[in-house]
């Protein structure tokens, strides 16, 4: 089934100015970048959180530290898909414990892949608060998660695909919805 | 390319592409080992269980961590003290096993073939944990890691496996890792050790140490069991030892950069001096640390992938 | 008793025949060979047009477990396995439970024969007590029972003195000593011939010159003694070498190969499938190649089956610990008519000289011969029938066989022995 773009919701400066403003709502917040963390969950969220780490440096002139997180050993359908996901490393080189910790991610969508970055996170211990950030939430929870930051609100279908594309991998900066084409073939 | 096979059993079936996916897998978990909470989730209400029918503890202990780090239920089953002695046969142990529904079953066994007959038997998925002197492809594939931490890339490397290949599983799966990796492979020891046709897998034939070690990236040392002094392939370990062991003046003579590694248990003062064991060349116990992060990918790819 | 066979290609050679004959037989005996005979009334006929009559195959190597190991075989089932691949009769093994090393044991088999046996049995004796190879079984005395051979075939007599003194006191009687040539040292405990495939499966493995180096030391006593050496399943190229050299220096060896070393190389080893184990073992394709041209131009004069019947239990198991041999007698004369005769390998009389005239002659046995007067032993074939190995329909007791689906054309359509058609 091929996806053909129905509308783009997001350009490289409407994005930018996203990031802007979740950046400055994470500072607000936190009052300041004491104890302040940021951990993108791989692979376009681990880009969008040192994005927003470089916007934080100018504004407070301090970076906090920038960690990525690999959830695939948390997924909650492993064993139930034809082969295993593929695994890549998880790197967050300071303490988690008593840190306040914004989780960053590209698309919110069920929520399932946040409880498990929430319990990969876990794991390494124990966060004073976490604070999730998301550049486009598209609704469709099936678990009681909720962001704090927001880039857009994107109502959308079941059926639709929300593509987010980053210059650092995609050339670009461009966030799109997408609908199947047909339901012939498959 | 992702894993397809149910069981892992030999270095000879796997593709390139699968033994890279396998590295690439083991390297992104080894940072579980720094974690003050060693686990995951992910094999969580998984049964392993370890069948070992030749004494191994580091092997079994290395499978035994793998499992729980992943989450996964993990069972010791060791011969001596169990059915085998009252004469149980392999096939039948192994059935009743399965009765108990594992999902992966290790085993090691002093046959070659054994694994393959599980494997042809079982529905769960086996690894092959050392059959006789057939093939240990855990081991390989730690080595293969270790190496290509060290060095950055495996392709056109030298390595050399030097001792007894004749009877030796760690020998022959990293012969075929290797050589399907693009390294080139030397084996060396004394006519009596080196197998028939050893040439026809691929490799080069030294019956001098100091020649196959030369220009060696890796050099692998094997255990000298001391048994082999009957049947008459060395006339004595002192012999051996002066003639094969690598020592510290041996040393001098090799790459600055290489690598010492050895599978374990090491004979010290045999096949390598307690100084170039423990010295800055040797990286014995990153092999083995690797053999837990190796053990893990194994157990994580071989539970996702469906039975064909 | 009475029967006329009509129509069938008659394959004789060792009275040159090969023709479309009837072949009469009158109190179990051959009476006449000719076109459209004529039988007694209430002859019974047996159409053959289009069958191949021969005389009755012989397999001059087979293991038939009696007494002792019935859960393997029985001289019944075995002997009916036999009719069933076309056998009129077999030669057994002495290595039983307890070993055939005196009369007691060659009268029980001889009895259970008379009895239970469908085809003719000859037993085989041992050569030493109990096969330990050091002294001597009362060969006399087993000769005098019916025993037509001595063997300690399973192991090898590795005693060069007693195998001497054993060549020469058996020969008064006239009976060939057959060698499994092991040298049990060299061979270890290798599973398998080495080579190249034992070295990348890792199995304990033993050389060709394990064989070879017994062959040569057999040869050398047979010249030595003047006795009939005969050297069971040969099966490598350095050991035909050696045989033919013999023959033509003029010692008395002669020597016979199995279907199984005949057709398969150690590479049907590499799927660790334990009915591929038996010794000899499997060896290389140079030595297969040089086997079959030895069966091609008579220096091996015979082709016998080795059967070796064994439970799934004791062949189920791990390669280097599961049980040696394979069953043969059901399976022998289809895979070598399609495998050897269809090819043009060797031709059809050849076969048949491999599988009766010379069996029968190398042990002194009635048989080989369809000339009046002779037994109406006979084996029909049917050249064209199709054929799969289907292992759970074997009339043995045992299933142990490398050969399980494999497909041919030619088989034997009946088995007659002593004028009577067996069924098996």
């Amino acid at each position: 089934m091929t996806q053909r773009e129905k509308a783009q919701v997001l350009d490289e400066v409407t994005l930018d100015r996203a990031l802007t403003r979740i950046a400055h709502e994470i500072v607000e917040q936190a009052g300041g970048v004491d104890d302040l963390a940021l951990v993108g969950i791989k692979t376009r969220g681990e880009t969008l959180a040192e994005r927003i780490a470089q916007k934080i440096l100018a504004i407070e002139t301090v970076k906090p530290p920038v960690g990525a997180l690999d959830i695939t050993l948390y997924r909650d359908d492993l064993g139930l898909k034809a082969e295993q996901p593929q695994v890549r490393s998880t790197e967050i080189r300071f303490p988690v414990k008593g840190r306040t910790v914004v989780l960053v991610d590209d698309v919110l969508f069920t929520g399932r892949t946040i409880r498990a970055a929430m319990d990969a996170l876990m794991d390494l211990g124990r966060p004073r608060i976490i604070r999730l950030a998301v550049l486009v939430d598209r609704g469709h929870r099936e678990l009681p998660i909720r962001p704090d930051y927001i880039g857009k609100n994107l109502p959308t279908s079941r059926r639709e695909t929300v593509a987010v594309m980053l210059r650092e991998h995609d050339g670009i900066d461009r966030v799109v919805i997408q609908e199947p084409t047909d339901e012939q073939g498959g | 390319m992702p894993w397809k096979r149910k069981d892992l059993l030999s270095m000879q079936d796997l593709e390139p592409a699968e033994i890279g996916e396998v590295l690439d897998t083991a390297a992104s978990m080894k940072e579980i080992a720094s974690r003050e909470i060693k686990k995951v989730p992910t094999l969580r209400g998984k049964t392993i269980v370890n069948l070992f029918y030749e004494a191994s503890t580091r092997t079994r202990t290395s499978f035994e961590i793998a499992g729980k780090w992943l989450s996964a239920d993990v069972i010791n089953f060791s011969a001596s003290g169990s059915s085998a002695e009252k004469g149980e046969s392999l096939l039948d142990t192994a059935k009743n096993i399965e009765a108990m529904s594992p999902d992966v079953v290790v085993a090691r066994h002093k046959a070659a073939g054994a694994p393959a007959l599980l494997a042809r038997h079982l529905r769960c998925s086996v690894v092959n944990a050392g059959d006789g002197a057939h093939e240990h492809p855990t081991q390989a594939l730690l080595d293969l890691l270790t190496i290509r931490e060290k060095k950055g890339h495996l392709e056109g490397l030298n390595v050399a496996i030097v001792g007894d290949v004749t009877h030796s599983r760690v020998a022959r799966s990293n012969i075929y890792a290797m050589t399907k990796m693009g390294m080139t492979v030397t084996v060396a020891g004394p006519p009596t050790l080196i197998p028939v046709a050893c040439q026809e897998l691929g490799v080069k034939v030294s019956h001098r140490l100091e020649e196959a070690i030369a220009h060696a990236d890796v050099i692998m040392m094997l255990r000298l069991q001391h048994e082999r002094m009957t049947g008459g392939f060395i006339p004595s370990v002192r012999e051996y030892s002066r003639v094969w062991g690598l020592t510290l003046a041996r040393l001098t003579q090799c790459r600055p950069d290489v690598l010492i590694m050895h599978p374990g248990p090491v004979n010290r003062g045999v096949e390598l001096a307690p100084e170039v064991a423990d010295g800055p060349y040797s990286v014995i116990l990153d092999q083995v640390s690797n053999g837990v992060a190796v053990r893990m990918a194994v157990l994580y790819l071989l539970t996702g992938a469906k039975a064909a | 008793m009475n029967l006329l066979i009509a129509g069938a290609r008659v394959v004789d050679p060792a009275n040159g025949v090969d023709a479309v004959q009837d072949v009469l037989v009158t109190n179990g005996r051959i009476a006449r060979l000719g076109r459209a005979l004529k039988a007694p009334a209430g002859t019974e006929t047996v159409d053959a047009a289009g069958k191949v009559v021969c005389p009755g195959f012989i397999d001059m190597h087979a293991h038939l477990r009696e007494p002792g190991h019935e859960y393997k075989e029985t001289i019944a089932s075995g002997t009916r396995a036999a009719a069933a691949g076309g056998f009129t009769a077999v030669a057994c093994m002495a290595n039983t439970f307890p070993v055939n090393d005196n009369r007691a044991v060659t009268d029980y088999i001889l009895a259970r024969a008379r009895v239970e046996g469908v085809v003719r049995v000859y037993p085989i004796g041992a050569v030493t007590r109990n096969l330990e190879g050091k002294q001597l079984a009362e060969l006399a005395e087993l000769a005098e029972g019916g025993c037509v051979a001595f063997s300690d075939d399973g192991k090898c007599v590795m005693n060069a003195e007693i195998y001497r003194r054993a060549m020469e006191y058996a020969l008064p009687f006239g009976t060939p000593i057959i060698s499994h040539a092991e040298d049990c040292h060299l061979a270890g405990g290798g599973a398998m011939h080495e080579g190249i495939v034992s070295t990348e499966l890792g199995l304990p493995a033993q050389p060709a010159a394990a064989e070879e180096v017994m062959v040569a030391r057999d040869i050398v006593l047979a010249e030595l003694t003047g006795a009939h050496l005969h050297i069971a399943h040969i099966s490598t190229a350095g050991a035909v070498r050696m045989v033919r050299e013999a023959k033509a220096r003029g010692v008395r060896v002669t020597t016979e190969a199995t279907p199984h070393h005949l057709l398969l190389t150690d590479e049907a080893v590499r799927s660790y499938d334990p009915n591929t184990k038996m010794a000899p073992p499997l060896r290389s394709k140079r030595d297969v190649e040089a086997l079959v041209e030895a069966l091609a131009d008579g220096t091996v004069d015979a082709i016998a089956t080795d059967h070796a019947p064994h439970a799934l239990s004791e062949k189920e198991d791990e390669f280097a610990e599961a049980a040696n041999g394979v069953v043969g007698l059901e399976t022998a004369v289809p895979l070598l008519l399609d495998r050897l005769v269809r090819p043009g390998v060797i031709d059809l009389a050849a076969l048949v000289t491999r599988f009766s005239v010379a069996p029968a002659r190398l042990l002194n046995l009635p048989g080989g011969s369809l000339a009046p007067g002779a037994n109406a032993d006979i084996t029909v074939l049917d050249l064209d029938a199709p054929w799969t190995v289907t292992p759970s329909a074997f009339r043995s007791r045992s299933r142990n066989t490398p050969f399980a689906g494999w497909t041919g054309h030619g088989a034997p359509w009946m088995t007659i022995v002593g004028g009577v058609s067996v069924k098996p």
